[in-house]
């Protein structure tokens, strides 16, 4: 898996969809349009750079205009975009269709993650850049990024399509703007803060397609994959029961009491997966940018204020609300863990009990 | 330098007040191209830090938000702190010269208009040693997210008001000097171009850049004041920001590059010793190109989700603009064609800008096809398309320019062989640099991160080495100005350069205090 051999890869993918192979196709008839008019263009400057100079006792002749010429260069490029423009409008025409589908998923862009929502199915769940990335990005990590499998483009929780369905996509974002992209589907959107934007793909091959963020959206940018496992109607249909499944489950131990070790164990996961961007592995933040925990007034204060910071954010700054974002239990969870680690000793714990009734 | 003031009546005070209090628009010429220089220097200085944080994957050199800070602040520094200056240095310099006569039209608003830049750019420099550090949301201040900027944003929301001032003070002036002290004679349609790309510039500043401090005032207000212009939860639109930025970021885009245009336009027939080919069309090139710069905002965001109407409307004017700047493409050639060519480094310089400009045009062109931008938006494709147009676009023509009329300014020579030696360095190494970044793009490298997949790793170390040895190379550039600033140097007579045609090369190199104080007579 050490792979440190320096890959050069040059062009688009031709992807998986009728929209990234008309983006492919588009591309392509731009790009050798381009290196045909650059070889016309570079050889005529080669030409008279050769032939043309003073050295060679080249007399400078003393035209300066030409009408019909100018004329024609003006005409002829007008027609090539004209011509251009036809393929480029139907393939425009053809992505906006986002009528009749099968599957309809939420895209909510957050930072630094995002959420998927099946609307139809009723449940979704949060995608967040796998752990083995994110310890491996951090600095000083030691660890060789080479080592780690999909660096940066794997995530805990991918995204499942069925192959072969139109899946439309709704995108919207919780916080700040960011942008939903995987380049084998050809589609981008930006993920708006208080708007929907919709797009589609029908995936034709099972397999995995990754992508990535690409609206800056903070510290955490770079660090916000996308990962897409498109696969056979049945092991979909497999997939959506399972995480039915897992969601009825969930609900129902949620009002059961923890013990600590448990909700520590709990806590600690959720913290990297949730907090660990911005308030860093050992609690002590990132100076004048984002507060540390350790030895905060806020952990080792009250309770109250702890929850409520947690739960509604601090406007004005980048602590946002995680009550919308996290379950009652991930809350009590992480409460607990961020009280009683990296010497804080507020020692008191939380249930989801106590979160439940905080919600109002 | 101080010494040819001295010899002339109305001699400018000399030492610090002569800088301070200048109103002779060749000292101001100066300062604001060595204001330009030490910017270059210091937006250059923060693309060294990117660069090496992205020789290789992980994170090595700086932590995300340093690195989010560093990509912000080479932006805001090289587009409104190096270019846009070093374009306005030039103006003053050489619009006088070249339209006959003895100043600018308004010598104490052009005093001023410089003189508020080093105190803009010290405000949004100072936000490095601010708790929080320097704005980080991207040189766009794209809402919500640059509503998360600590206490440096009302710093730089302030600092883009002051840089906008300048630039409209700037403006009025280049026109106002333009329209009523032309020499008898020299009718609009005998303007070098150099002037003409000037006024059409100057236009657009007056246009666009009331825009941006509109709508930078807007996010000041939407963050102390209780405003929700661009916040949905109060009935905003975070997208109506970006299309009222872009609307003044696409006509800035031209103004960046359109007086590049009119310097080339100048050396390129300088060294083929033959009249600019078409210069009417050159002229209405230039004005179509700007009239364009209108009307084609929203490509920049094809992504935003706009309406099918809207998406064809911005794809079918942005790829309209390959005809006017095709004709001037082909009127350069044109020029060299049958021509009588020798390669002095400002002609190097001229004719690596019109190769690399038109591939950073075809790119554009690409770009402009709203189905595949969907593929390139916010990608490396994106960032080598920018580089190919601003760096080996404008400040390739700056370069150029500054070969050109150095000797012309100063009274002495440049060195023709460190001038070759900085031309051929920086032409292979920013290619090195910005090529491969092509690639990165097509290959799904999105922009704005500071650490990356590893498949990625190649044409970054490449991208990354260029980066190095053309930042490296731009130190010859500074050695050779100063060295020429400092009067050493073979002398230059006042036509310097065989071919060069225009009224600033009747002057003695270098020139006269008041530059015409008689208005010279047209042939």
């Amino acid at each position: 898996m050490s792979d440190t051999s320096l890959s050069f890869p040059l062009n688009l993918p031709r992807g998986v969809t009728s929209i990234s192979r008309d983006a492919y196709d588009l591309h392509m008839i731009a790009l050798w349009l381009c290196v045909a008019i650059g070889i016309i263009v570079f050889g005529a400057i080669l030409w008279v750079v050769i032939y043309h100079r003073k050295s060679r006792g080249a007399v400078a002749a003393s035209f300066h205009d030409h009408t019909p010429l100018e004329i024609a260069w003006t005409l002829v490029p007008f027609l090539i975009l004209v011509a251009l423009a036809f393929p480029a409008t139907s393939a425009l025409m053809r992505g906006a269709d986002t009528s009749a589908a099968d599957v309809t998923i939420r895209i909510t862009g957050q930072q630094w993650r995002w959420r998927y929502d099946y609307v139809n199915e009723g449940f979704g769940f949060l995608s967040s850049l796998d752990a083995k990335s994110a310890e491996a990005s951090r600095r000083d990590s030691g660890i060789d990024p080479h080592t780690v499998k999909n660096y940066l483009l794997e995530v805990d929780n991918p995204l499942v399509v069925p192959v072969g369905k139109k899946i439309r996509f709704l995108a919207t974002a919780s916080d700040v703007i960011h942008s939903w992209w995987i380049p084998d589907l050809g589609v981008k959107k930006d993920a708006i803060p208080g708007f929907i934007n919709e797009m589609w793909a029908r995936v034709d091959e099972p397999g995995t397609y990754r992508g990535q963020c690409t609206e800056l959206c903070g510290v955490g940018h770079g660090f916000m994959p996308i990962v897409m496992v498109a696969m056979d109607e049945a092991d979909y249909q497999k997939w959506v029961a399972t995480k039915k499944t897992a969601q009825a489950t969930a609900a129902a131990s949620a009002g059961r009491t923890y013990t600590r070790e448990e909700m520590m164990t709990q806590g600690k996961a959720v913290y990297e997966r949730m907090c660990v961007a911005c308030h860093q592995p050992g609690g002590e933040g990132i100076p004048n940018v984002f507060k540390p925990l350790k030895a905060s007034p806020v952990a080792n204060g009250p309770l109250a204020a702890h929850l409520d910071t947690v739960m509604n954010g601090k406007t004005g700054t980048a602590m946002q609300a995680f009550a919308g974002q996290l379950s009652d239990l991930e809350i009590a969870a992480v409460i607990t863990y961020e009280r009683n680690s990296w010497g804080n000793s507020a020692g008191d714990m939380v249930q989801s009990a106590q979160v439940k009734s905080a919600r109002k | 330098m101080t010494d040819i003031a001295l010899d002339h009546h109305h001699a400018a005070p000399s030492g610090l007040q002569r800088w301070l209090f200048s109103t002779n628009h060749k000292d101001i010429g100066t300062l604001y191209l060595c204001f330009s220089a030490l910017m270059f220097l210091t937006g250059g200085s923060f693309a060294m830090v990117i660069r090496a944080e992205l020789f290789q994957p992980g994170l090595q050199v700086v932590e995300p938000m340093t690195f989010n800070q560093m990509t912000t602040m080479h932006a805001l520094v090289m587009i409104f702190g190096a270019v846009m200056p070093a374009f306005v240095g030039l103006a003053n310099w050489m619009i006088p010269m070249m339209i006959g006569a003895p100043d600018m039209a308004l010598p104490r608003l052009n005093n001023w208009s410089f003189w508020i830049l080093p105190f803009a750019f010290a405000m949004l420099l100072a936000t490095w040693f601010m708790p929080g550090g320097p704005p980080s949301g991207g040189w766009t201040m794209y809402p919500p997210l640059v509503l998360q900027t600590g206490m440096a944003f009302p710093f730089l929301i302030f600092a883009i008001h002051l840089m906008g001032i300048s630039s409209v003070m700037g403006a009025i002036n280049v026109i106002t000097t333009v329209f009523n002290m032309r020499a008898p004679g020299m009718t609009f349609f005998k303007l070098p171009m150099f002037v003409w790309t000037w006024i059409i510039t100057a236009f657009l500043l007056i246009a666009a850049m009331p825009v941006l401090a509109g709508v930078v005032t807007m996010l000041l207000t939407d963050k102390y004041f209780g405003t929700s212009f661009f916040d949905a939860a109060g009935g905003g639109d975070p997208v109506m920001f970006q299309h009222v930025f872009w609307f003044f970021g696409h006509p800035e885009v031209y103004i960046m590059i359109l007086p590049a245009f009119g310097i080339v336009s100048h050396i390129v027939p300088a060294f083929a010793r033959k009249p600019l080919f078409g210069y009417r069309s050159m002229v209405y090139a230039v004005g179509a190109i700007a009239a364009l710069s209108f009307i084609v905002w929203a490509h920049h965001m094809f992504t935003v989700g706009m309406p099918l109407a809207g998406e064809l409307f911005f794809m079918y004017s942005t790829i309209l603009i390959a005809v006017p700047t095709g004709v001037k493409v082909f009127n350069w050639v044109a020029t060299m064609w049958r021509g009588s060519l020798t390669f002095e480094t400002p002609m190097l310089w001229a004719l690596s800008f019109i190769v690399l400009f038109t591939i950073g045009g075809f790119s554009g062109l690409m770009l402009g096809l709203a189905p595949v931008d969907f593929q390139y938006q916010d990608t490396y494709f994106v960032v080598a398309h920018f580089h190919y147009v601003l760096v080996t676009g404008a400040v390739f023509a700056i370069i150029a320019g500054v070969y050109f009329w150095l000797p012309k300014w100063t009274g002495v020579m440049y060195d023709e062989r460190l001038g070759k030696l900085h031309f051929w360095l920086s032409a292979i190494s920013v290619n090195m640099l910005f090529f491969p970044q092509h690639f990165l793009g097509l290959a799904g490298m999105p922009r704005r991160i500071p650490d990356y997949a590893t498949q990625f790793t190649g044409w970054n170390m490449v991208s990354s080495v260029g980066g190095f040895v053309f930042g490296a190379s731009q130190l010859i550039f500074l050695y050779i100005v100063l060295r020429a600033m400092s009067g050493k140097g073979q002398p230059a007579s006042g036509q310097v350069w065989e071919g060069a045609e225009g009224l600033e090369w009747t002057l003695s190199s270098p020139p006269p205090h008041h530059s015409f104080s008689e208005p010279p007579k047209l042939h």
